[in-house]
């Protein structure tokens, strides 16, 4: 039995309009549609469009969460086994909606999903993690490349054939790390690439050094005695037990401690969750990473306004950026709330 | 500087009345070893001793080191100088070494960043001391609320003293191989192969103090500046291990002794290049301390006239920013870099896998992805305490399940992603 597809297109290749129609909500065609032919010549009998989801560019921009919840309540009768979107080469807001339905449908069908773009388009940056978007040319000039690679990767996903390199794959390396064991060990595969290094021969390095995001420090608060300061920690503290069962190390979670009315943090109530130190003087006196006590002093003193009632904890032990970065802007977004002016974050 | 390492192939392991070696078997007084383990006081009245052999279903955890069982029979000093003998110069004389046998020490050990080997199924693929015939120490302390630094010490000397001794009560056995190393000193390196470029080691060693630290003959690492080391004193167990961190990458004493980095220059020693030294450095927690340590480090190299080091790092997280001041410094000075480290990219596979970065850094071999999970299905028998799981670096509460099975990241294995490349695995970006 073929596969059934999910075809995702803009009002443009739907033959609704340009620009001036990029506002026409989503619907839903149980049939083929513009690029969605050359998709079926290229399916053969493997697979089959059963339906085509049409938006307008504008409307999906300006309605990301809506637009993609109404096409997936669209598309669920449909029971598709696989997704595809565009080819959206690079037209920047159809690439982002492609993208953003691909990750929306895989996520909430589990099934595969592929669109095509021109490695500029800025849905690659966006979603070539949660995708496979295949590399094509920057215009429609290059449909007839682009639908073919496409629906070869398709199908092989939906076939759970063993993927090769994204170059011999033809999708943009999407930027994840996956182990493999090669045929000589680590020390050897080293010494060899240090010998080409040596001797000028071309040599392929395992891993591309990263660029990070720098975040420039805030300036210093002016006014002191107003400010109300939180404490927000890497370093693991929480109270006795570690109710939450912040993991010692690649943290998935960060806890919301509340501390009114305390003074200090007793051993008898307070303790670290962190493995990536010896935990000995952080349970003996959980001031030590989180100074509260300190704070209270300096709080009865006047110095500032006011400690802030909760303090947040995670730790930062092999914990991925991405869940650090998740961490900090949801802590960040209750600071806020709450009226916080100014954060001491304390590491180990 | 001439080292014979005298092998003698151990592939059975067996308890009986005399300790000693014959016919590929390994045979151990339990007794005498037990006494000898048990003479140090800071250690607890149950002790055991226990064999686990490669394809049993058996699963270690948590182990803290691994120790190759090792006995000079000629020449300066004793193995592991300056911890079980005393602190005079090695790596020139006989050697024997027990191979294919190994100590692990093992049980509750201090606390969650110990490691899992199990000696079969999908979880022995990844552990290189899945391979070895091991002795394993299952150690408790004297109290259990007794100052964890001092337990570590414990143990740590309790796995070298019965390495040493293993190899000791075979010194008389006949070798099945013999492997000669010779190397020359600083004068002879200087004019010896002309027209190969003369390189070095730059041999990282985790320092960050807190139950986090590495011993050169005896001395803490962490309060030494970078020095020259012949690649035959480490042979001969000059850096020993005195870690307790995430069991995939830190060297065991084992890997130590047993350096694959070392043993493939050596190699290529003469032929690719000249290979002049060793520089360890240490991996200290301040900024002064890496700068420090990482400017002297490769200024020595560059005094010594080195046109390549390969760096090894020890860890992760904080010392990637070691490894790094090391690669952009070393380069600068014109000193050609090619970097072994290994990566922390998220269960995923998604986030950045290292916490420091230099452009210099445009060689760089990984061991992989600690972060990747694995099931490590039920093993028959357990040494040690399976609950460990729950709070080993790696683990999580919930690890192990009731069928004792346990879903860990590979950071909680031993020796997993050995950034000294003991192993085949690796990663690619997909």
């Amino acid at each position: 039995m073929a596969y059934r597809i999910v075809h995702y297109i803009n009002q443009f290749y739907a033959g609704i309009g340009g620009e001036e129609k990029a506002d026409v909500t989503p619907e839903i065609r149980e049939d083929v549609v513009g690029p969605g032919l050359a998709f079926k010549a290229a399916f053969g009998t493997d697979a089959e469009i059963v339906a085509t989801v049409v938006c307008g560019d504008s409307y999906f921009a300006s309605n990301m969460e809506k637009a993609g919840a109404e096409i997936i309540g669209m598309i669920k009768k449909y029971e598709p086994d696989a997704f595809v979107a565009g080819p959206a080469f690079n037209a920047g807001r159809y690439g982002t909606a492609c993208g953003a339905m691909c990750e929306a449908v895989s996520k909430e069908f589990n099934i595969p999903a592929v669109s095509g773009m021109y490695p500029e388009n800025p849905g690659v940056e966006l979603y070539k993690k949660s995708a496979y978007i295949i590399e094509t040319p920057d215009s429609a000039a290059g449909m007839r490349k682009a639908v073919p690679a496409m629906a070869k990767l398709l199908l092989k996903l939906l076939a759970g054939t063993k993927l090769g390199t994204p170059a011999e794959e033809g999708y943009i390396e999407r930027g994840i790390r996956k182990n493999k064991f090669f045929g000589k060990l680590a020390a050897d595969r080293c010494v060899e690439m240090f010998v080409a290094k040596l001797k000028g021969e071309p040599f392929v390095t395992e891993y591309k050094m990263p660029v990070f995001d720098r975040v420039p420090p805030q300036p210093a608060v002016k006014d002191m005695k107003n400010a109300v300061i939180a404490l927000v920690t890497s370093g693991g503290i929480c109270p006795k037990g570690n109710p939450d069962h912040i993991e010692a190390s690649s943290a998935s979670k960060y806890g919301e401690y509340d501390i009114t009315g305390v003074m200090d943090l007793t051993s008898d109530k307070y303790c670290t969750a962190h493995g990536g130190y010896d935990a000995t003087y952080a349970d003996a006196d959980a001031d030590r990473v989180l100074p509260v006590d300190v704070l209270r002093g300096m709080e009865k003193e006047g110095v500032f306004k006011k400690l802030h009632n909760k303090f947040y904890a995670t730790v930062g032990n092999g914990t991925a950026v991405a869940s650090a970065r998740r961490f900090g802007a949801e802590i960040v977004g209750k600071l806020v709330a709450d009226g916080v002016t100014a954060v001491i974050l304390t590491s180990t | 500087m001439r080292l014979e390492l005298h092998r003698i192939l151990v592939k059975k392991l067996a308890f009986g009345d005399k300790t000693g070696v014959a016919g590929g078997t390994l045979t151990i007084n339990r007794e005498e070893l037990l006494d000898l383990i048990s003479e140090d006081e800071l250690l607890g009245g149950n002790l055991g001793v226990d064999i686990a052999m490669p394809g049993d279903s058996i699963r270690i955890v948590p182990v803290k080191d691994v120790v190759e069982p090792r006995w000079k029979i000629e020449g300066n000093g004793q193995v592991f100088p300056g911890a079980v003998s005393d602190v005079e110069t090695v790596g020139e004389g006989k050697t024997v070494v027990l191979s294919g046998a190994a100590v692990v020490t093992a049980g509750k050990i201090v606390r969650f960043q110990e490691g899992i080997i199990d000696m079969s199924g999908p979880g022995a693929e990844y552990t290189p001391y899945s391979r070895t015939c091991n002795v394993v120490l299952l150690l408790e302390p004297a109290n259990p609320g007794m100052d964890k630094h001092d337990y570590e010490a414990a143990c740590r000397m309790a796995g070298l003293k019965a390495a040493a001794y293993l190899a000791r009560c075979c010194a008389e056995a006949r070798a099945d191989e013999a492997e000669v190393f010779d190397f020359a000193d600083i004068r002879e390196a200087m004019s010896a192969h002309p027209g190969l470029p003369k390189v070095g080691y730059l041999y990282m060693l985790q320092t960050q103090g807190l139950l986090h630290d590495t011993y050169l003959y005896g001395a803490d690492v962490k309060k030494i500046l970078p020095t020259v080391v012949s690649p035959l004193e480490v042979m001969d167990g000059a850096i020993v291990s005195g870690n307790c961190v995430s069991a995939c990458d830190k060297n065991s004493t084992y890997v130590h002794q047993n350096n694959p980095v070392i043993a493939d220059m050596l190699r290529r020693h003469g032929r690719d290049f000249n290979f002049v030294t060793c520089i360890v450095t240490n991996e200290n927690v301040t900024l002064a301390d890496k700068r420090r340590s990482s400017s002297f480090a490769t200024k020595l190299a560059a005094m010594l006239g080195l046109d390549g080091v390969i760096i090894t790092e020890e860890g992760f997280g904080n010392p990637d920013a070691d490894l790094v001041m090391n690669c952009w410094k070393a380069e600068r000075l014109g000193i050609k870099t090619a970097l072994l480290t290994d990566e922390y990219a998220g269960q995923d596979g998604a986030s950045q896998s290292l916490a420091d970065s230099c452009v210099e850094g445009d060689a760089c071999v990984t061991a992989g992805n600690a972060n990747e999970v694995i099931v490590l299905p039920p093993m028959k028998k357990v040494l040690g305490v399976a609950e460990e799981a729950n709070v080993i670096a790696g683990g999580w509460q919930g690890s192990l399940a009731g069928d004792g099975s346990i879903t860990v990241e590979l950071q909680a294995i031993t020796g997993a992603t050995s950034e000294l490349g003991y192993t085949k695995l690796g990663a690619c970006t997909i």
